[in-house]
């Protein structure tokens, strides 16, 4: 049963994201790969997308690929049914560990923090989800720069000089502090203009 | 109950004469769901991006709890699992009203995202298609990379810097990028290794 699934698999995900932010990439993009729901670029396409919009980036990812999941294979009106439902599987999953968790400690919350277990385990986790982000970091520059996977014929083509340089100049626009929607709606611009013009093969 | 709420009211009453008041002030389960509501919409990118916002309604605005309690807030949401969205709008409401508090506080602040995005997942099935559309999101995942690049920095930037801290980095980074070992696996993994770290560093203390 698919909405089972979507919500079992974001329950998980939603247990075990320490820290907030792109914490969560790493579980998502082994997750939604693993089961085949969706490919690693329309994973990065997504966190685009979520970056542009409002709200967190766990619920728009659960909402989405809830969606996604749920009305694959329906047309019309079920599939619009069926993806609703399966959004709303996939982010009640993603929601429910914090809720439930918060509301056990709310109340002895000083005690938890302060116990020896649970700072002792933070003391690995914390670096773990930088290291985790890394390797999430580079199978998703894999994707990027090599889309049919990584060859030495593709330094011949432009594509990937090209991307290369948008990866660059959007690095030194965020450490400038230019905002995150800006640099996405600059990277789109530069990737239709040069899409275009050169073209590059869809 | 009832008596304290009348005893919140009869305090609210006298505020003005007696300021400042440390009382906090409760809101209705309806304010709670709204403010989060107002929270939800309007934080772009999420996370820690959220935590200004919610000092600012739920301390500044409506005088829910204070600033002490942000910062409680933030403690909290970095020591449990889960996106910091739903900790904080989870703490903030059961602080304020209980456990009905926490659940229209965490309803508020995933509906705007969950019917924006519910409009964005179907539209954009539509629109993939269209070449312009390909070609902008060819650019776009180069641009993505680089914000997942900065945020990776930034939270290196704040992690600490000791050997432990290093190697955990490094082995995470490593099974994961290269042995294509369960994440979850290594979540736990790592945790243990936290506890059994600090476990030992803390007898040597004592010694």
């Amino acid at each position: 049963m698919i909405f089972l699934e979507l919500f079992l698999t974001f329950f998980k995900i939603g247990l075990f994201t320490f820290g907030g932010g792109y914490a969560m990439l790493p579980l998502i993009q082994e997750a939604v790969l693993e089961k085949g729901w969706l490919a690693l670029e329309e994973v990065v396409n997504f966190i685009a997308v979520s970056e542009s919009t409002p709200g967190p980036f766990a619920i728009n990812m659960a909402t989405y690929v809830g969606a996604e999941v749920g009305s694959a294979g329906f047309t019309g009106i079920e599939s619009v049914l069926t993806g609703v439902f399966g959004s709303f599987c996939a982010t009640l999953g993603v929601v429910l560990p914090s809720f439930i968790i918060i509301l056990l400690v709310a109340k002895i919350f000083d005690k938890f923090r302060k116990n020896k277990v649970v700072a002792g385990c933070m003391k690995g986790l914390k670096p773990a989800v930088v290291g985790l982000i890394g390797a999430a970091l580079i199978s998703i520059g894999q994707t990027v720069f090599f889309p049919d996977g990584f060859s030495w014929d593709a330094f011949g083509g432009v594509g990937l000089w090209i991307s290369l340089a948008i990866f660059a100049v959007m690095c030194v626009l965020s450490f400038k502090k230019v905002h995150p929607i800006v640099v996405i709606c600059l990277s789109a611009v530069v990737g239709i203009v040069v899409g275009f013009a050169l073209p590059l093969p869809l | 109950m009832e008596e304290r709420k009348n005893l919140a009211e009869g305090i609210e009453e006298t505020e003005e004469v007696s300021a400042p008041a440390p009382e906090r002030k409760k809101g209705t389960l309806w304010e709670l769901f709204f403010t989060f509501f107002k929270i939800g919409l309007f934080t772009f990118g999420g996370g820690y991006a959220m935590i200004p916002l919610i000092q600012k309604e739920t301390v500044e605005t409506k005088n829910w709890i204070s600033d002490d309690d942000v910062l409680e807030i933030l403690a909290i949401a970095e020591s449990t699992p889960g996106p910091i969205a739903i900790n904080s709008a989870t703490f903030v409401g059961y602080r304020i009203r209980g456990f009905w508090g926490s659940f229209f506080s965490t309803l508020g602040v995933v509906t705007p995202s969950f019917i924006i995005i519910l409009l964005i997942a179907f539209v954009l099935k539509e629109f993939q298609s269209i070449p312009a559309v390909q070609y902008a999101f060819w650019g776009i995942r180069a641009g993505v990379l680089a914000l997942i690049f900065k945020a990776l920095l930034n939270m290196y930037k704040k992690s600490k810097k000791n050997l432990f801290s290093y190697i955990v980095m490094a082995l995470a980074f490593f099974v994961v990028a290269f042995f294509e070992i369960n994440v979850i696996f290594v979540i736990i993994g790592c945790g243990l290794a936290g506890f059994i770290y600090s476990t030992i560093a803390e007898r040597r203390m004592k010694k």
